[in-house]
């Protein structure tokens, strides 16, 4: 839609019967001339991506106790995706288009990203599940049990204590060694170019 | 013997190894006989440009990198800029892809007596605008690191102050224990005591089993510690003894220096898998070789690792950011591991056999004398064999016992296969089978077993090792035979230093006069033996087998000219002495004088005509 030229009369009269005879478009009109926004005009919203998960875990523990809503440096962010690039290759297999290949041929460069980012997560984190207990087993969430690592849906009802199956056992850092860097800067770059000479 | 301990609170062993280095940690006010607290320092390092790591193990590569490779703040350290270098782990890596400027196996060319160890010779292949280091000044460069690891982990307890036990393969010679010491110097520790690293395997050991060690060896016992690291095999007998009541230990035989590791396994099973990629047309780059050596490793561990595993796929990644586009998929198989590793390197052999040698190239001389035979079971043999008379047995020195270290035989099939060997042997001469002693760490044991040496060597209890020297020690001089023209004069052996000089112990050779000049340096011909353990100071050899003793490195005396008119002739004898550090240092002392001379083992090599 072009907003510099408006409809000429004509067409505007077109458009009012439309809007007569259609119930759907009379609601946009509506809309629009309460002052929404079409969706089209709406700019791009980031889409989290699971690296926004990994910011979280980055952020020191009582920095998000003091306030919820955190602006972080997105330095430890760049320096996990250039660690996982680094042991994985993480971000050439994301980035590579995989339509053309076979599945055999991205299962064997995903055993380069498998291992490589097993190998890094276990050198510079501790995971654990949040739950112990083995998928599938019934479990009680106590009054009070903690609501940000632990997730329940379904028949959600009436007070804890909660009685359900436990579908996933989660996952929490219980540490994170990140390497210290000397220069901030150099975490931006998550794969230095390679010159053969 | 007395170990000075006012002030040092902690006793710190270091491993310099030839791939790794780490350092371990007693706390000698929190320890108290078979309790020992003990720990192994995380060492920061460079893993990457400007991030760092504190990892347990530093790699002992130094990398030296072009002006424009790296920014200041790319190589800063915790306790400030690396200069001259980078240590560890980037070190590694950088110079993986360029080897032009990566110092590599320093320890080893620390021990080639071909080459002068005080010049600035590595990278050996270097161009000339890089400025290259000696291998000595490289060692100083990695106990340094340790040292700032240390001292910025524990700024209250300065490792000069500290009592510092660093080890050595038991197959150095007299230069190469001095060069070690002088570069543990030179970084500053001034408490200092030099250990056999499989006598540390074996500390580590006894540590482990918290005062359990006694019921699992008897006097009788003879323990053979095999230890394959990542470029040196390193083999020694220790025999328990009773005296009075309690067990002894003493380190009886040492093998020679074999330049025969796992880094040489991986290249092998990595070769292996070129070559087959090869006649399938796939073409690998040196670049894409070391990546398939990397995943050789990984597939060999756990083809070791699990009998059931009877291939691992490898893949080689692309070097470009294309991934899946570009990356070659193989496999290793179990009988490729077990062609190329186990019986490349651990073929059954006959205890009889000896290690096969060729004639050296003229043109190999500048590199290291890496083992010519890969078998280790070979070198094994040949040492057992050589060292029968150690415990008067007729064919072999027949060990009751064996303990393992080095990262090489954490695969159980490689030491399933050493045991299988070793207990072949015994069974042929009707002896019963060597039971194998449960190891400790095998990455860490050589450091922890350094650490747990110094702490008992403090306290004054726990069991030690005693051994003294490895080696006896012969000067050549001129036999009395009639000469012959054309052929050079016949030289005969003369005992300076007997086997198994105990530390701060001291002989004199009176025997016999040298004639030194003063101003000008004499050269004197030097041997060792490792099995003529029955000679004494002044024992003359005319004749000897090949085995029995081997030609070191000359030595040097060198009179100062200072209140001696230069020219003159001194009559000297020589002395032998073994210092409390661990290292054999030799005298000349002129005949009714008191003073004395050192006498240098490392002597400048001759200039090598182009």
């Amino acid at each position: 839609m072009t907003e510099s030229t408006p409809p000429s009369f004509f067409s505007r009269i077109a458009l009012a019967f439309a809007v007569l005879g259609d119930a759907h478009l009379a609601l946009g009109a509506a809309r629009l001339r309460g002052g929404e926004a079409l969706a089209a005009d709406v700019p791009p919203r980031e889409v989290p991506a699971p690296k926004i998960v990994e910011v979280r875990v980055e952020v020191p523990v009582e920095k998000v106790v003091e306030k919820r809503v955190e602006v972080t440096t997105p330095t430890a962010a760049l320096q996990l995706l250039g660690l996982l690039q680094r042991e994985a290759r993480f971000v050439d297999f994301v980035q590579e288009d995989v339509a053309g290949y076979t599945d055999a041929e991205i299962g064997a460069a995903a055993r380069v990203v498998h291992e490589g980012c097993r190998k890094a997560l276990r050198e510079h984190l501790t995971l654990e599940p949040v739950r112990p207990e083995a998928e599938g087993s019934r479990i009680t969430l106590p009054p009070g049990f903690d609501a940000a690592a632990v997730r329940v849906s379904g028949n959600v009802v009436g007070q804890p204590p909660f009685t359900g199956t436990l579908a996933h056992r989660g996952w929490r850092a219980a540490d994170v060694r990140l390497p210290q860097l000397t220069d901030d800067k150099a975490a931006a770059v998550i794969a230095q170019a390679e010159v053969e000479l | 013997m007395t170990v000075e301990t006012t002030g040092a609170r902690f006793s710190i062993g270091i491993d310099l190894g030839t791939t790794h280095c780490a350092l371990s940690w007693v706390d000698l006010s929190a320890s108290d006989g078979d309790r020992v607290v003990q720990g192994v320092l995380d060492v920061p390092q460079l893993t990457a440009p400007a991030t760092l790591e504190a990892r347990p193990l530093l790699p002992s590569f130094l990398y030296l990198p072009h002006e424009s490779e790296l920014s200041a703040g790319d190589t800063a350290l915790p306790w400030g800029a690396a200069e001259g270098g980078i240590t560890g782990e980037l070190a590694r890596t950088r110079g993986a892809a360029t080897p032009i400027r990566l110092v590599a196996s320093a320890k080893s060319w620390l021990c080639h007596p071909g080459v002068d160890r005080r010049a600035p010779i590595l990278p050996a292949d270097a161009p000339a605008e890089v400025a290259r280091i000696s291998p000595l000044a490289a060692s100083v460069r990695y106990l340094t690191h340790l040292r700032d690891a240390w001292e910025h982990a524990h700024p209250d307890a300065p490792l000069a102050a500290q009592h510092v036990t660093v080890t050595i393969p038991a197959s150095f010679d007299p230069a190469a224990r001095e060069l070690t010491a002088e570069a543990c110097q030179a970084a500053g520790f001034e408490r200092l005591t030099l250990l056999e690293e499989p006598q540390a395997a074996l500390y580590s050991w006894i540590q482990a089993s918290g005062g359990g060690w006694r019921k699992q060896v008897q006097s009788g016992d003879v323990i053979l510690v095999v230890d394959v690291g990542g470029g040196t095999t390193d083999l020694s007998l220790i025999a328990v003894q009773e005296n009075a009541g309690s067990l002894e230990l003493r380190r009886i035989a040492v093998g020679e220096h074999i330049l025969l590791g796992g880094d040489n396994m991986d290249l092998a099973l990595a070769y292996g898998v070129a070559r087959k990629l090869a006649q399938e047309g796939k073409q690998l780059d040196a670049w894409q070789t070391r990546a398939l050596a990397h995943g050789c490793r990984a597939a060999k561990e756990q083809l070791l690792a699990n009998e059931n595993v009877q291939s691992v796929p490898v893949v080689v990644p692309s070097r470009g950011s294309k991934l899946i586009g570009g990356s070659l998929r193989t496999e290793v198989t179990r009988a490729e591991v077990q062609q190329t590793l186990v019986e490349g390197f651990f073929p059954q052999v006959a205890v009889t056999d000896k290690p096969q040698t060729r004639a050296r190239g003229a043109l190999t001389q500048l590199g290291l004398p890496y083992a010519q035979d890969a078998a280790v079971t070979r070198h094994l043999a040949a040492f057992l064999a050589r060292q029968a008379g150690a415990l008067d047995q007729a064919t072999f020195a027949r060990p009751t016992a064996i303990l393992f270290n080095g990262g090489v035989l954490k695969a159980p099939q490689i030491a399933q296969r050493i045991v299988q060997v070793i207990n072949g042997w015994l069974a042929q001469d009707g002896a019963a089978p060597a039971r194998l002693l449960d190891g400790a760490h095998l990455d860490l044991a050589v450091a922890r077993g350094a650490a747990y040496h110094g702490h008992i060597a403090a306290r004054g209890q726990g069991v030690r090792i005693r051994g003294g020297t490895a080696q006896s020690y012969y000067v050549g001089v001129e036999s009395n035979m009639p000469a012959i023209p054309g052929m050079e004069p016949p030289i005969s052996a003369l005992c300076l230093a007997p086997f198994g000089m105990e530390e701060g112990s001291e002989v004199a050779l009176d025997a016999q006069e040298f004639g030194l000049v003063v101003g000008e340096p004499v050269r004197l011909r030097f041997f060792g033996s490792s099995v003529r353990r029955n000679d004494t100071v002044g024992t003359l050899l005319d004749f000897w087998g090949p085995e029995e003793l081997v030609e070191l490195q000359e030595i040097e005396a060198q009179l100062p000219a200072e209140g001696r008119t230069p020219g003159e002739v001194v009559p000297v004898t020589l002395h032998a002495r073994v210092t409390d550090i661990g290292t054999l240092e030799l005298d000349a002392v002129p005949v009714g004088g008191s003073e004395r001379w050192k006498v240098e083992f490392d002597v400048r090599a001759p200039a090598a005509s182009e």
